[in-house]
């Protein structure tokens, strides 16, 4: 399919819902009785949440605001590893393995359009993956709220601070897919394309950690343009991916002429 | 149900596959039949599941044309075709994390079927599967995959079904209940496109057969095929050899020529068996000679199919 007829399906809106509902549903249920998915989905918050946690009730409350800030953004910057590495590591595995397994081609013999497809398969790594995301932050803040020195808990509980975890976790994790997603339908080796499918995930983590040193002040406004922003590249993410979905590269390992 | 080339479900009109300077299969043309058993032969290599897999919408072909369950082989009717036929790939592919139901499930929201249940229920039952429905996948021999396999190529009723090398790596018995399958939907009407090495299920199964070696050897039903190529004949076995053959079968009506048979015995070219056995028979009483058996020789389409390809082989040997 080429790039504009691509872009043609996903604006005439022929998107079948029925068969991203099916293809979320395969997923999640096989990610269920998958150890190695389990396992990650389980350790690593669990290692993020705790870092966190020890990181902000040993700050100490004798520096300046500033000093104090840096400590707490740089803390924050932790929670939204999770929803970065997770949905890459499973999104970047997600066609590749299907291809090594030989289950993509009984798949693609069927009416499933390469949009639906791929939507499906993000939304199956997006839905755990902020799930997750969102449980560790309200955690993380509900721990600052009820045992954190009160000058931490003041600076830790900022609004534009909290609006930026919020609006972030979903589109960072978004971000993360498409690139392990675009990472996943060009490798040939799942080992490889997990690499590299949580390396390409991690360059969006920059813009925010402006924010978390202060490089940027957090606002509302700084918070909700940069959500903005990366919205834009999440779908600018999921145009150029989908075309690269090549059915016959796919199978053949050769581009289609 | 019998297949009518009246109503063609498939019809390949100079179809031509090339990845870089590699043909995969060139200047294919056939029509299947509705409800037609359609065998597709060739040794490994020959483009086989190319040409499954570019009228099953998964690969561009690059040059020629096609209509699939009545719609043209093109991009935009991708979609569509893909609703109307079934692929068997020559690996089931299933989830292996998966029970056999969850698979089935999954292909029915693929195809956005309604009743579902009813589906999958008929499914398994078309490929004697109820009772495993609920097994994980990872668990099943080879022969039940391949079974799983089937039951979800079943699931949307196709028009044609493919089937890439069913029996491939199974058992006899396995690939008698894939035989016994095949027959079954035939017997239903389901237009059957099957790939296979198995020479022998091909003419058990197939109404007609295609022999491909990239380019399109020869089709026609088993019979004809062998008729094409090979004289008609009789094999003649006696105790002792004769002690004149020459004087025995030489000028008989309907005998055009005779040679020993170096497994013991005589073959004979005859214009018709059955105007020239009565007559050789008569003539090997005549000669007092101590006859074991009298009979048609058959080539098989094993002996069709070597000729073919061996043909190919010579030629591209010189």
């Amino acid at each position: 399919m080429s790039a504009i007829r691509a872009i043609q399906a996903v604006r005439s809106g022929r998107i079948d819902s029925t068969r991203v509902r099916a293809v979320v549903r395969k997923e999640v249920t096989d990610y269920r009785r998958n150890r190695f998915v389990l396992g990650t989905m389980t350790v690593l918050p669990i290692l993020f949440l705790a870092n966190p946690i020890i990181n902000i009730f040993t700050a100490p409350t004798n520096v300046s605001h500033t000093a104090l800030d840096a400590r707490v953004g740089s803390t924050m910057l932790f929670l939204l590893l999770v929803p970065v590495i997770l949905p890459a590591t499973i999104a970047a595995t997600s066609i590749v393995n299907e291809r090594e397994q030989g289950t993509l081609e009984p798949v693609l013999t069927t009416p499933v359009r390469s949009e639906e497809l791929l939507i499906g398969k993000a939304l199956a790594a997006l839905i755990p993956a902020v799930t997750i995301a969102y449980t560790m932050l309200g955690i993380f803040l509900l721990m600052v709220k009820l045992f954190a020195h009160q000058q931490v808990a003041d600076v830790t509980l900022e609004g534009p601070r909290i609006l930026a975890q919020v609006l972030f976790i979903p589109l960072l994790a978004g971000w993360a897919i498409w690139a392990g997603l675009a990472v996943s339908v060009r490798a040939n080796d799942v080992r490889v394309a997990q690499q590299l499918g949580t390396l390409a995930s991690l360059p969006p983590l920059a813009i925010t950690a402006l924010m978390a040193f202060n490089v940027i002040t957090p606002s509302f406004r700084v918070a909700v343009l940069f959500a903005v922003g990366l919205l834009l590249l999440d779908v600018l993410a999921y145009r150029l991916i989908a075309p690269m979905f090549d059915r016959e590269r796919l199978i053949t390992a050769r581009r289609a002429k | 149900m019998t297949a009518t080339m009246d109503d063609p479900v498939l019809v390949v009109d100079k179809l031509t596959k090339t990845f870089g300077s590699r043909t995969a299969y060139s200047d294919v043309s056939f029509s299947v039949g509705r409800g037609e058993v359609f065998g597709f032969l060739g040794p490994n290599g020959a483009g086989k599941t190319t040409t499954v897999r570019s009228l099953g919408t998964l690969i561009t072909p690059t040059s020629g044309k096609a209509t699939v369950a009545g719609l043209a082989l093109t991009a935009d009717n991708a979609v569509e075709i893909r609703k109307r036929i079934a692929i068997m790939t020559e690996a089931p592919g299933l989830y292996g994390r998966l029970s056999v139901t969850e698979n089935l499930k999954y292909f029915v929201g693929l195809y956005h079927l309604s009743d579902g249940e009813q589906r999958i229920k008929k499914a398994l039952d078309a490929v004697n599967l109820t009772d495993r429905a609920q097994d994980i996948c990872s668990s099943l021999s080879k022969g039940l995959r391949q079974r799983v396999g089937l039951a979800r190529t079943l699931l949307n009723d196709p028009e044609i079904l493919f089937l890439d090398e069913p029996t491939s790596g199974l058992d006899p018995v396995a690939a008698r209940g894939v035989h016994d399958l095949i027959t079954g939907l035939r017997d239903r009407g389901v237009t059957i496109f099957f790939t296979t090495h198995r020479l022998a299920e091909a003419e058990a199964l197939c109404d007609r057969v295609a022999i491909l070696n990239t380019t399109l050897r020869t089709i026609g039903r088993p019979s004809e095929l062998r008729e094409q190529l090979f004289n008609r004949g009789l094999v003649v076995t006696t105790a002792t050899p004769l002690a004149d053959p020459a004087r025995v079968f030489t000028g008989l009506p309907g005998v055009e020529g005779w040679e020993p048979d170096p497994a013991g015995g005589y073959r004979l070219a005859v214009s018709d068996p059955a105007v020239a056995a009565p007559e050789v028979v008569r003539a090997l009483v005549h000669a007092e000679a101590d006859v074991l058996s009298v009979g048609e020789s058959r080539h098989s389409l094993e002996d069709v199919y070597l000729e073919l390809v061996n043909e190919d082989v010579e030629a591209n040997q010189r």
